[in-house]
This record gives structure tokens, C-alpha cells and sequence, in this order.
């Protein structure tokens, strides 16, 4: 009896110590869903990502190319910024992509990619992105992943509230985040109020090659426009602007812009507008603004000073805009997928604020008003309020959508994503990020059919994420799997430069049309050599063009004499590789500028001024081949005053 | 004999695909051509597989002093071929036909056949020769050269049937859809032989 109590003693120890160790095995538990969640993100050598995501660069001005899930970064395409990696703002041809009416300007921050539509849907053909300080907006192929057109926005000021396309890529829409004196003035800034205008420039998208042209600028009172968004399905011809500063306030915005218990979202019917402009309605004011395109097959870009824009005065086309009231200066202004839903997010308030485009309508049909702002019909709150998600967190920045009937809410200051029910308001779901995320991406999470399956949210600050790299780091970004109930943080990613905002697509929706080579039967250069017979070295005064041709493993001429001190050497190179991936980059010592990068079947030039007599060396700079290290050749400077003639040769 | 006569036209006919599709096919692939380049040989001359593969494999053969792959008109073969194949083509028909009216034996069906191996294998023996100069006529100054362990400058003929390593290419050679309907076509004449010698034994016998 005694043996007996004795291992039932036991056993129950045993089973104690079991359990015991299955309580603490908890975390254990949570490190085979990590392992679980690593399979999720892992992508085996040679296999691809199921989605591209256009990550903005912000402050670097470009636009970087990641794969979903793995995070990892493809490429840098340079859009705003001169890109010394591949000479992008340095070559002669890609110099006027960055030209603007104050001048060639190198530098932008870039903001927020938005991918083209058809029917509400992704299409996959372009991404616009807007340039943020000298405002700009920028189109990028998706079938060359370069950028294709760059078009000045006038009268704006920090092109904030951009660049965001309507449902069939009618418009790109920029909005002007400053008030500014329009056309611009010598005035005090104290004379703000009443006085400052705020642009929002619609730009006709060309259906065929993408080309835009601001169609018209609504010249709205001078408060700051800080996002927007299209209506989509029912709401479809609308746009919806938050606002922010409705104080109208000159200096210490913080507080001055922060008094109101309401901002607005100004609600733009924009084919109301478009009609009237069609009709011969606005007027034509004088104005600069540069308007640039780079063409594939000369592989040149040109820029255009563009004299005049179109203006429209709100006042002057009755039933066009409205302003709903929305609390505490709203930073996002998002749409659901279905069109109804505008969701303000009040990144002031403790409620996150929801409008209904129907009730809005209703509003308007009933001519309910509680108000007018400069002559700008201004709407009850209650009466377009939807309902409003109750203390969902602090801080409310963007909002996106998975399609099925849930939004998800970034909060800036509690520094997390929170996931609710449209309809219902009800708190489904939060997950913290790392740390204080802005804005958020769900693969065409702003269009009439998102792809539900992840979410990624983009800090801004990253602290202690990665090992530490000094006091300037990448920001980071986090990946969930939305697909089940609750949000599941998947994979922790840094991003490079300031990651504002992202677009994201389905690969299989692009991929099969990125392109490999440039064919050089279609090079149209003016510049061109396409063999050996066409390189050659003309003088034109001081000005001498060296036509050069690159294949593996030599330039041909790689022997120059003649150059002069004092020489604008122009090297105008034709890759002849019409094979995939066989770059080959030219690179000369003392150049003042940059390095070529130039890609199969393309022409680039690159401008030296020899300031030194010597035989001074010039190589590819991209490993092409076995005999990389012999792609090289020499030019010879002589004096100013030197009688050498001009020759080249190759082999000799 | 009129089934036997109507396969055997069939049988040349197929001879015909030649003009449409590749007799021959080379693939070259290499861990930086995961996408393989290739060349399609057909009777009248050699094309890529891809729009500018030919042009590839030419430019990467210059490191090793490789001749350029001949153009159509570069090898007499590429105008004879064709006119060997039609010939054999008619001449089929012609018999098929004399044989579906019996005016000639079966025996004229296996005799095409005969013929048409025997100018088969001649022209797959001007090929691995074609194939044999192209792989061992190198430039004496190329950049590259490779020697076998015993001294002799290494070749790089393509196999004439299979697969083969050739520094860091894997090369497969295989007959493409025009030689496997011309492989087709000559084992339905052979089938048409076949069918005309049972249907006359049948005829004897009885």
C-alpha cells in the first residue's frame, strides 16, 4: 500500500512537472509559431516574391522596388534625385529630367507612390509619385522601372496631398500643402488670412503613352491640404481633400493650426469641374513650369517651360465643392473600396471619424448647410457622419482596406495598427509597431479591389530594430498577415531613405512585362553608333563628340589623341549587348560628375572637361565579363595650343 | 494497296514540316543563361531560339575564336537541302499515287525509304562534319584557349544527338519538330511497305 501511495506520489509529481513545463513552455509555443511565421516570409534561393511594393524614398527623392514577403529590396529607381549609380540627373540625356522653373533642381522628397487603374482595379502600367518640396509629379514605367515623365506643379507649394489617380487614371491629383499668395507676391506674410490661396492641380493622364497636362488648378482658400483620395464605384468623379490650419494661421502652426475643434475634408466634384472647363469655363493665368519627358527610343529626355495654367475659383462653379467638418486637423483621407466610406483621421482626436458619401449627397440634395466658407458651402457633421471608431488609439494617421469588409488604422503616437469593421466601428484587432508607423500598404488597399493578404506599416523611428549603425538609420518597416482574424506580424524589414509611403501589386500583374534589353534597331539616338564603321571623334570648335561603341570585353575607339586642354569632351556610348543583363558602365578619371551606366541597346553621354595634359585612362565600371578588367582605353590631352589632329583607334 | 498508297503520300508529306519547323535543335544553357540560348537549325539556314541568341552565342564564341554561325547563304547545304526535299517529296507522292492506282509495287515504297535514309545519314554525317569545324577551327589568337591534358587545343563541337559539357555550358542537342515529322513520315512509308506486302501475299495466297 505504502509502494502504491508512494509512485501515485510520483506519478502525480511527474505529472505536475509536465505540466508545469508545458505552462512554461509557452513561449516555446510562440517560438514554433515564429518558426511558422519564418516559413511564411522565407523565399527559397532562385524563387520569386508574390508581390512588388513600390516603396517611396522620401527624402532620398527616389523610389525603391522590394518584394513581398520576403522584404527584400530589388532596386533604386532614381526619380527626383540625381543618381550617381547610373548617372541618372548626370548624362546629358537624363540632365532634363530634373530641370523645374527655378532651374535644375537634384533633389526632392518623394512622397506617395500610387499605381495606375483601370476600372478601379490595378493595371500595372505606371506609378506616380509625387515630388514634395519643389512639387513635382513624377510617372515611372513598369515596364522599364525608369522614369518617364516629370510635370511642375505651379502655384503649390509642398506637393503634399498627392499624387493620387482616379479610377480609370483620368487624373493624377496634386494638392498643395501650403497656402501660398497666387500668382506669388511681394507681400507680408502676416497678411495671410484672406489672402493665400491653396492649389489643387487635376492632370489629364494620356490613356495611351501616360503623358499628363494639368487640366486645371481649383483655387481653394488658404488652408493646408494635407492628403486626399479619389471616390471609387458610387463616389466615382469626386475627390476628398483633408485640411488642415482652416485657422489660417502665418507662424507657430502647432499651436496656432491646432485651435479648431474641426477641420474639413473638402469633397471636389471634379466632373462637374472638368465639364465646365470643357465648356470654355476658368481663365488662363500666366505661370512657368517645366514639363519633362524621357522617350525610350532616343533615349533622351526634353524638357518644356509650360507658360500658363488653367485656374478655376470654387465659387464660380456652384455645387462643385463642399467642406465636412472633421475633428482635429485629419492627416488621411481615405476611401473604402466600395466608394462610400471617407474615413478623416483626425490625428488630434481620441475618435477616428468615418463620413458616408450617401449621406453627403443627401446633405447636399437638402441644401443642409452650416455655413459657407469664402463663399464654399460648408456641410453639418452630423448629418454626412457614418459613425466613428471609439478610442481606437492615439494619434490616427492613414487607413487602408483588405476587401473584406475591414479597415486598418495606424496610430502614430500609440504606435500601432489597429484593424476594424466598416459598418460597425468595432475595434476587431490591434498589433503594435516599431516604432510610430505612418502610413501603411495593402496591396491595392486604395482601389475598388484590394489584395487582403498582407499589410505592411513604415516607421518612422527605428531606435533598436537593427544592429545599431550610428545616429542616422534606415527606418523600418513591419509585415503582417492580415488573412485570418487577427494580424500576425510576420517579418521586420529596414527600408532606405525615409519609406513614406508604398504601392504594392500582385507580381503576376507585371512581371511577365519588365523588359530585358532596349533593341538597337530602335535606337534613335541622334548620338548613335551601332558599329564600328559609325565611332568617330568630330570636333565642333571646343566641343568634341566621341562616338563610342561598348561590347565585351573593349570600347571601341579605346584609343583617342587630339583632345585639348580646355576640350568639352562629349562621350556619347552605344551598348551593342542585345543579351539580358550585359550592362556596361564608362567611367573617366576627373570627370566632374558621375559615372554612365548604360544598359543593353541604350546611347548615354557623359560630359569630361580635361583640365590636365597627360594620357589620362577611362574603364567599365560594371563586372560584364571574363575580361571585364581589360575594358579600358586611354585619352590623350594635349595643351590648348597643340596642333595634334584628332584620332581614334581600336586595336592598332 | 490503296491504303498502303495513301500512307505512303501521307508519309512524304509530313516531309513538308521542314519548311515550317526546325530540323535540328542546340540548346546552350550556363549558370548565367538560366534561360538558355539556343539555336534552331532548320533546312534553310539556322535562326535563334530567342530574337538575338545568335548574336549572343556569337559574342560569347569570340572569347574562344569560334567562327560566327554561318548565315543561309554562307553553306551550300542550306540551298540544296531544300531542294533534296522536295524532290524526295514529290517523287514520294508520285510513287504513292502509282501505287494507289497499282500501276508500281510495293517495293517502289521501300525503296523511297532506302533512298531517303541513305541521303538522311549523308546529311547527318555533312553535319557532325560541319559541326567538327565549327568546334575545332579556332582562331589561333583567341582570347581564351583551353587545352585538353594531353596538349591538344580542346574542341568545342556540339554533340550531333545528346547532351554534352563544354566549359560552362551544358549543350543539348536534339531533333526538333520538322526532324520528328520527318521521322514521322519515313516510318509511315516503311508502315505503307508493310501494308502493300501483306495486302499482295494476301492476293498470292488466295
Amino acid at each position: 500500500m505504502k509502494k502504491i501511495l508512494k509512485s501515485t506520489f510520483a506519478i502525480v509529481a511527474l505529472f505536475a512537472a509536465l505540466t508545469s513545463c508545458n505552462n512554461s513552455g509557452k513561449s516555446s509555443n510562440s517560438g514554433a509559431l515564429s518558426s511558422n511565421n519564418a516559413e511564411k516570409v522565407y523565399i527559397a534561393p532562385g524563387e520569386h516574391d508574390s508581390h512588388y511594393a513600390f516603396i517611396s524614398g522620401g527624402y532620398s527623392g527616389n523610389l525603391t522596388v522590394y518584394g513581398l514577403p520576403s522584404g527584400r529590396m530589388f532596386k533604386e529607381i532614381p526619380v527626383f534625385s540625381q543618381f550617381p549609380t547610373n548617372g541618372y540627373g548626370y548624362s546629358e540625356e537624363t540632365k532634363p529630367m530634373l530641370e523645374t522653373s527655378f532651374g535644375f533642381v537634384p533633389w526632392d522628397d518623394s512622397h506617395h507612390p500610387d499605381i495606375s487603374q483601370t476600372k478601379g482595379k490595378l493595371d500595372g502600367r505606371w506609378v506616380f509619385i509625387n515630388g514634395n518640396n519643389t512639387p513635382r509629379i513624377a510617372r515611372i514605367s513598369l515596364t522599364t522601372f525608369e522614369t518617364e515623365e516629370i510635370i511642375e506643379v505651379p502655384n503649390s507649394a509642398g506637393n503634399h496631398s498627392s499624387s493620387f489617380i482616379t479610377e480609370n487614371t483620368e487624373y493624377v491629383v496634386a494638392g498643395t500643402r501650403f497656402s501660398v499668395p497666387i500668382p506669388q507676391s511681394d507681400m507680408s506674410i502676416k497678411d495671410y488670412k484672406g489672402n493665400f490661396k491653396g492649389a489643387l492641380s487635376f492632370i489629364s493622364v494620356d490613356p495611351e503613352h501616360g503623358h499628363m497636362d494639368i487640366k486645371f488648378q481649383v483655387l481653394m482658400p488658404g488652408f493646408n491640404y494635407d492628403l486626399s483620395h479619389p471616390g471609387r464605384g458610387k463616389s466615382h468623379g469626386w475627390f476628398f481633400f483633408t485640411t488642415y490650419n482652416t485657422e489660417e494661421a502665418n507662424s507657430l502652426l502647432e499651436v496656432n493650426a491646432s485651435q479648431n475643434d474641426k477641420d474639413f475634408i473638402a469633397a471636389i466634384n471634379w466632373k462637374k469641374i472638368e465639364e465646365y472647363v470643357n465648356n470654355g469655363g476658368g481663365k488662363m493665368m500666366p505661370a512657368s513650369y517645366a514639363h519633362n519627358i524621357y522617350n525610350d527610343d532616343t533615349h533622351t529626355a526634353t524638357s518644356t517651360l509650360k507658360k500658363e495654367v488653367r485656374v478655376v475659383n470654387p465659387s464660380d462653379v456652384p455645387g462643385a465643392v463642399y467642406l465636412i467638418p472633421t475633428p482635429k486637423s485629419p492627416h488621411g483621407c481615405d476611401v473604402d473600396p466600395s466608394g462610400e466610406y471617407i474615413v478623416g483621421n483626425g490625428k488630434l482626436s481620441a475618435n477616428l471619424t468615418v463620413h458616408s458619401f450617401t449621406k453627403m449627397l443627401d446633405a447636399i440634395k437638402n441644401e443642409k448647410f452650416a455655413g459657407e466658407a469664402y463663399g464654399i458651402p460648408i456641410l453639418n457633421f452630423e448629418d454626412v457622419l457614418a459613425g466613428s471608431v471609439e478610442q481606437p488609439g492615439l494619434g490616427p494617421l492613414h487607413t487602408e482596406f483588405d476587401g473584406k469588409g475591414n479597415a486598418y488604422t495606424t496610430f502614430f503616437i500609440s504606435s500601432e495598427v489597429v484593424k476594424w469593421k466598416l459598418g460597425t466601428w468595432e475595434v476587431i484587432d490591434r498589433k503594435p509597431t516599431y516604432y510610430s508607423v505612418g502610413h501603411l500598404t495593402i496591396p491595392g488597399g486604395n482601389s475598388a479591389e484590394p489584395f487582403g493578404k498582407y499589410m505592411f506599416a513604415m516607421n518612422k523611428i527605428t531606435k533598436d530594430r537593427y544592429l545599431p549603425t550610428g545616429p542616422e538609420m534606415e527606418h523600418s518597416a513591419q509585415l503582417y498577415d492580415i488573412s485570418g482574424d487577427k494580424m500576425e506580424l510576420l517579418l521586420d524589414f529596414p527600408t532606405h531613405g525615409e519609406p513614406h509611403y508604398a504601392a504594392a501589386i500582385p507580381a503576376e500583374i507585371i512581371k511577365n512585362n519588365s523588359r530585358k534589353i532596349f533593341k538597337l534597331s530602335e535606337n534613335q539616338h541622334p548620338h548613335k553608333a551601332l558599329s564600328d564603321a559609325d565611332t568617330k571623334v568630330v570636333r565642333d570648335g571646343k566641343n568634341v563628340h566621341v562616338y563610342m561603341t561598348m561590347i565585351r570585353s573593349h570600347f571601341s575607339p579605346d584609343n583617342i589623341e587630339g583632345i585639348k586642354v580646355g576640350d568639352n569632351v562629349f562621350f556619347h556610348i552605344t551598348n551593342l549587348e542585345q543579351d539580358f543583363d550585359v550592362p556596361h558602365g564608362f567611367a573617366m578619371i576627373g570627370a566632374r560628375n558621375a559615372e554612365l551606366l548604360i544598359a543593353p541597346g541604350q546611347t548615354k553621354t557623359l560630359t569630361w572637361k580635361p583640365e590636365r595634359v597627360g594620357v589620362w585612362p577611362f574603364y567599365c565600371t560594371d563586372f560584364c565579363s571574363a575580361l571585364h578588367q581589360e575594358m579600358q582605353g586611354y585619352v590623350r590631352v594635349s595643351p590648348a595650343s597643340s596642333n595634334i589632329e584628332l584620332a581614334w583607334s581600336l586595336g592598332e | 494497296m490503296k491504303k498502303a498508297g495513301i500512307i505512303m503520300i501521307l508519309g512524304s508529306l509530313l516531309l513538308l514540316g521542314l519548311f515550317k519547323f526546325p530540323l535540328w535543335n542546340i540548346m546552350l544553357g550556363a549558370p548565367q543563361y538560366p534561360e538558355p540560348l539556343g539555336m534552331n537549325i532548320y533546312i534553310e539556314g539556322i535562326k535563334g531560339v530567342q530574337e538575338f541568341d545568335l548574336q549572343n552565342i556569337d559574342g560569347l564564341n569570340h572569347y574562344i575564336g569560334m567562327k560566327t554561325i554561318p548565315k543561309a547563304e554562307d553553306m551550300w547545304e542550306f540551298s540544296v537541302f531544300p531542294k533534296v526535299i522536295i524532290a524526295m517529296v514529290i517523287l514520294g507522292v508520285v510513287i504513292g499515287l502509282l501505287g494507289y492506282l497499282k500501276k508500281v509495287s510495293y517495293k517502289y515504297f521501300l525503296g523511297w525509304f532506302l533512298l531517303m535514309s541513305v541521303l538522311g545519314i549523308l546529311g547527318m554525317y555533312d553535319f557532325n562534319n560541319w559541326l567538327i569545324d565549327y568546334g575545332s577551327n579556332l582562331d589561333p589568337h583567341a582570347i581564351i584557349k583551353v587545352t585538353n591534358p594531353d596538349g591538344t587545343p580542346m574542341s568545342y563541337k556540339p554533340p550531333l544527338l545528346g547532351f554534352q559539357k563544354l566549359l560552362n555550358f551544358d549543350v543539348t542537342s536534339l531533333p526538333h519538330i520538322g526532324g520528328y515529322l520527318m521521322f514521322v513520315g519515313m516510318s509511315l512509308t516503311l508502315v505503307a511497305f508493310g501494308l502493300g506486302r501483306k495486302t499482295s501475299l494476301k492476293k498470292t495466297t488466295q
